[in-house]
């Protein structure tokens, strides 16, 4: 058999199904003096895959900016980005997309994304504390869309809960453009002493190469490729190229690693995420320019007759590469012992930069390293326009009556998914685990304490990406806007970003417009912010057979707050506090919530955002937390302004607030539709008690952002001036039975 | 007090039980490995939440048989302190030193959330300073917190006054809207005959400070403080 | 050798919301025929034993030990000779 697979003459067909194009194949010829066997045609493939190479992004994502002070490790450098938060520790974290085996598998594929993101923070060391994610569904009134719903966030629940990691927030939309092709975005974050950062890096000639962990299977065989081919019907028969999960493995991989660091035995690690072994040695080798030697006898397997090619690029979960330092081994497999994981010694550290495989002795596949990772093939992918943006961005407010009932309006926004409570989903999540959750889900960001420190960690992952289908610069800005708006909204300073790009199939020229447009707008927003960006990945091909899916540019966001004790809640605190909206208010309906469930309509310009404005009230909202100037602050975002001044009243279950909004001076000149629901950017609602009014005034003029004094919080309704006359008790509910009622039919 | 930490492969609260007891009560407090065979020398045993061997089998199936817990069953009989939270409780139940079983959830899902409680027995160990009438709001996580018994069993636990706790509604009420999971008679917590073992689904340990939301749990460290020193 | 295929299954007193899920879905499906369904668990086990007799024994003590609660769960089982493994 095995030789067998070995002979297989390369033909155009072969190099065909493993998606290389023949100049790729070319390359190879060239780089290795001679026609790669089958086993080296499958490591080219996985590695030049867009999924591992980035070969259709990179010249694009060079926009972004990736420096700052306080980066450790920059994008691209490791697993994941490193940002120090001072008394030497930092911070580490990612957000990853596991879109396509998602959709031929919720369960598993939502599963498989958590345990792999989470390997990469761990990889590098540090402790993951907590999770969050990022989710697109077609509508949920699709029995199709409860079915994917129902698996993701039980994949999700399963790994998460299983493993320990808190999954503390995030965010989730569904829209029509999803359908058949559901986003799900994993974003983890660990926490790490400077002095154990670890790198994914080989070195060291002699030093021994270990395997640990899960055995090898056929599982997930082609993974990497498979995520970067368009889903089609026949996707469904690909279902072998699903991978299952085993989180409690990963808790004792986690465990084992984290204990592993502290000796003085290893000197790198790397788990095998996306193309198994091949990528995780290749990396090691070329991170380190160090030449690794493994015999995949060793490698432990639960198959009988795999071939080299199958080991090779199997991509079984839970398993990790670590280059342990020579005379060390025996710490190390006695550590694992512990954990009853095995350790297995596979492979040595190598002079020159070659990775070579052996099977049994006999060379199977030799490979300068550095050509699978650095030089892998890049492309300058024809861009233009598309052609349905003239007609989407046109919108003549005249043909759109102004509603006649607002209270009707407000109710059937919130009983919209997409801005609905989220309890139905995050009540499957264990959030509080570890003990660290501050802000329970539900808050503009998730907070998190750091034991032993004042410190907390805010995150908030955004993306509205209707703007972004209408207009993908201003989208991609406003994705990290709203982030950042949302981090400082409780206080916290916005330190840097991580990213997923969620797009369709970039050989078109309209989609890779929409990609470069979006990475655009989100450089200028991360510059203005001063927040670089980490890493993430890029997830192409996201089209079913209906179309693509809106360009969704989804952002991390992560900032620090120096004492968690002036953290500020996204809800109204009690009746009689005065309530403030900071930011302007302008006729901007195109590309709202509103517009898309009331009427029906996905068009017009999106909000426009003024970086200078927002910079100004993102410093606002961190001093506002800083000198304890007020009770709450919640972004106005989705839904507009009557949405968020409802969503502050829901701060305790069963008990909601009221509001009185009587002065509407802010609104004058403005269609009452605008002024309810518009989407205008850069504002946000504010509660104060009686006795900060001085000094919340003085410092909102300081930092030059408009405010009004609107109204004051109350204890059971909600009025805004003549439009609407509310019971909070029926706000809630509406806005607590969305997901719950539709999901339950 | 002194306590200690059993700590299982797939342990996931035991970092929160022992911060609880060290940075919160002050308490002195140790891990404990499971695959060793004896306890240190401790006046409470906590078995703490989390998914012991993946739970693959039955939660706390496999637990039971580490090395750990003839010692902690030995531990038990003498007549002293053990609590089992969440996986801790299955485990108690896996082995015997608590009666009854745990099935899925009804809803079949998951659920992680803040739940009030009251306590029915208030003179054990674990719930002395417990008020009449005080409802605690302290988090649930589990996906299988379904608590079963035969007739005969419950009967027995009521007469012999072992109900620790009840899900109750926010005024103190036991009724069906009040129970997150199913469980028979609303049980959340029940005691061995001794009533020197305690398990409970609820986790006390994540509502022990104000930051977190809720220190409704912290009555029941400082029961058993107070009663163990 | 020996191979067992053990079914486990909640006790019939004990409620199955598994298999009340299942029995509902399947009524909206348009199934109407099924009256009852209960969820359980299946293992596959080959095991070494001097005969028949002794493996019976053997599978009904691992049953009792691990593979079931006895509050909760029943089990029944098959056992049929395997021929050695190539």
């Amino acid at each position: 058999m095995t030789n067998m697979l070995q002979e297989t003459p390369i033909t155009k067909e072969i190099i065909q199904a493993h998606g290389m194009t023949q100049e790729e194949y070319e390359r190879v010829c060239q780089i290795l003096g001679r026609t790669p066997n089958l086993t080296e045609l499958g490591i080219y493939s996985v590695m030049w895959s867009e999924h591992c190479s980035y070969k259709n992004s990179k010249p694009v994502l060079k926009l972004f900016p990736t420096e700052g002070k306080n980066l450790l490790v920059k994008a691209g450098e490791e697993n994941a980005g490193c940002v120090d938060i001072g008394d030497g520790l930092a911070i580490v974290f990612k957000i990853e997309s596991h879109n396509h085996p998602s959709a031929v598998e919720p369960f598993q594929g939502a599963a498989t994304g958590v345990g792999g993101i989470i390997r990469d923070i761990f990889t590098m060391g540090a402790r993951p504390i907590l999770s969050m994610n990022s989710l697109r569904f077609g509508s949920l009134d699709q029995s199709q869309t409860k079915h994917y719903l129902r698996g993701v966030v039980g994949g999700i629940a399963h790994y998460g809960n299983c493993i320990g990691i808190p999954t503390i927030g995030g965010e989730i939309y569904f829209d029509d453009y999803y359908e058949g092709n559901p986003l799900v975005n994993a974003f983890c974050l660990g926490l790490i002493r400077h002095d154990e950062l670890t790198k994914g890096k080989a070195s060291g000639v002699g030093n021994s190469v270990y395997y640990v962990g899960a055995t090898t299977g056929r599982d997930g065989l082609g993974g990497a490729s498979f995520a970067s081919k368009e889903l089609s019907e026949a996707s469904h028969e690909d279902r072998p190229a699903v991978q299952v999960g085993d989180p409690f493995m990963e808790k004792l991989l986690l465990e084992a690693c984290l204990e592993l660091v502290k000796t003085d035995a290893i000197v790198g690690m790397q788990d095998m995420g996306a193309a198994g072994l091949t990528c995780s040695t290749c990396e090691t080798a070329a991170r380190g320019s160090v030449g690794v030697e493994i015999d995949l006898v060793k490698v432990p397997r639960r198959e009988t007759g795999m071939v080299p090619y199958e080991i090779m690029l199997s991509e079984s979960q839970e398993r990790m590469l670590v280059i342990v330092k020579k005379g060390k081994e025996e710490i190390v497999e006695h550590l694992f012992e512990k954990w009853d994981l095995h350790a297995k010694k596979i492979g040595e550290v190598k002079d020159g930069q070659q990775m070579r495989v052996l099977d049994n002795g006999k060379v199977v596949a030799d490979i300068p390293a550095k050509s699978l990772t650095d030089e892998a093939p890049l492309y300058q992918r024809d861009s233009s326009r598309p052609v349905y943006l003239d007609e989407a961005q046109k919108l003549d407010l005249q043909s759109i009556p102004e509603p006649k009932d607002h209270n009707e309006v407000l109710l059937k926004l919130l009983d919209s998914p997409s801005i609905a409570s989220k309890r139905w989903i995050y009540e499957q999540y264990d959030h509080m685990v570890r003990t660290d959750t501050i802000f329970l889900p539900g808050h503009d960001a998730a907070l998190a304490r750091i034991k032993d420190t004042k410190k907390g960690i805010a995150i908030s992952t955004d993306c509205n990406a209707l703007y972004g289908y209408l207009d993908p610069y201003e989208g991609g800005k406003i994705a990290v806007a709203e982030a950042a708006r949302n981090v400082a909204a409780s206080g916290a300073r916005p330190l840097a970003i991580t990213n997923c790009l969620n797009f369709g199939n970039p050989m078109k020229p309209e989609i890779f417009w929409q990609f470069r447009e979006s990475v655009k707008g989100m450089s200028e927003a991360c510059r203005a912010f001063n927040t670089p960006v980490t890493g993430g990945n890029v997830s192409f091909y996201n089209e079913s057979p209906k179309g693509a899916i809106y360009p969704t540019p989804t952002v991390g966001m992560v900032g620090v707050i120096d004492d968690v004790d002036k953290r500020v809640p996204s809800f109204f605190q009690k009746a009689g506090d005065l309530i403030y909206l900071l930011g302007e208010t302008k006729e901007e309906l195109g590309g709202t919530q509103y517009l898309l469930t009331v009427h029906g309509k996905r068009k017009g310009l999106t909000p426009r955002l003024d970086l200078n404005r927002e910079t100004a009230l993102v410093k606002l909202m961190i001093a506002m937390a800083e000198k304890r100037a007020v009770q709450s602050c919640h972004d106005i975002s989705d839904g507009g302004f009557a949405v968020a001044i409802a969503e502050c009243l829901f701060g305790k279950r069963h008990h909601p607030l009221g509001a009185e909004i009587k002065n509407l001076d802010w609104a004058k000149g403005l269609r009452s539709d605008s002024a309810l629901f518009g989407e205008s950017q850069s504002r946000a609602i504010v509660s104060i008690a009686l006795n900060q009014k001085e000094d919340f005034e003085s410092l909102a003029r300081s930092f030059k952002v408009p405010f009004t004094q609107i109204g004051r919080v109350t204890e059971k309704e909600l009025l805004i001036g003549d439009w609407i006359r509310l019971p909070s008790a029926k706000l809630e509910t509406v806005y607590e039975q969305a997901i719950p009622r539709r999901m339950s039919k | 007090m002194k306590a200690c930490v059993v700590v299982f492969p797939g342990s996931n609260c035991d970092h929160d039980c022992w911060h609880v007891m060290h940075d919160v009560m002050r308490l002195p407090v140790e891990y404990v490995w499971h695959k060793q065979n004896a306890l240190p020398k401790v006046d409470l045993v906590i078995l703490p939440g989390g998914f012991s061997y993946g739970d693959y089998l039955r939660t706390g199936a496999i637990a039971r048989f580490s090395p750990i817990m003839q010692d902690v069953v030995r531990h038990a009989n003498s007549g002293r302190a053990v609590i089992g939270i969440c996986n801790g409780f299955q485990i108690l139940l896996e082995s015997g030193l608590l009666p009854g079983a745990m099935l899925r959830n009804d809803s079949l899902r998951f659920i992680c959330k803040h739940i009030y409680l009251k306590a029915v027995n208030r003179s054990s160990i674990f719930t002395k300073n417990i008020a009449a009438n005080q409802v605690l709001n302290i988090p649930i996580a589990h996906g299988e917190g379904n608590y079963f018994c035969d007739a005969d069993t419950l009967k027995c636990l009521e007469q012999e006054d072992r109900i620790a706790f009840q899900y109750v509604s926010e005024s103190g009420q036991v009724n069906m809207d009040a129970n997150p999971n199913g469980s028979a008679a609303n049980i959340a917590g029940i005691l061995n005959e001794k009533k020197n073992v305690l398990g409970m689904m609820p986790h006390p340990e994540r509502a022990s400070e104000a930051i977190l939301n809720s220190k409704d749990g912290r009555v029941i460290w400082e029961s058993l403080a107070a009663a163990l020193n | 050798m020996f191979q067992a295929k053990i079914n486990v299954t909640l006790k019939k007193s004990v409620f199955d919301p598994q298999g009340k899920t299942v029995l509902d879905a399947l009524h909206s499906l348009g199934f109407g025929e099924a009256e009852d369904v209960r969820v359980g668990k299946y293992f596959k086990m080959t095991l070494k034993a001097k005969d028949k007799a002794a493996a019976e024994k053997e599978v009904k003590a691992i049953c009792d030990k691990l593979l079931i609660n006895p509050v909760i769960e029943e089990y029944q089982f098959q056992l049929a000779p395997l021929e050695s493994d190539q």
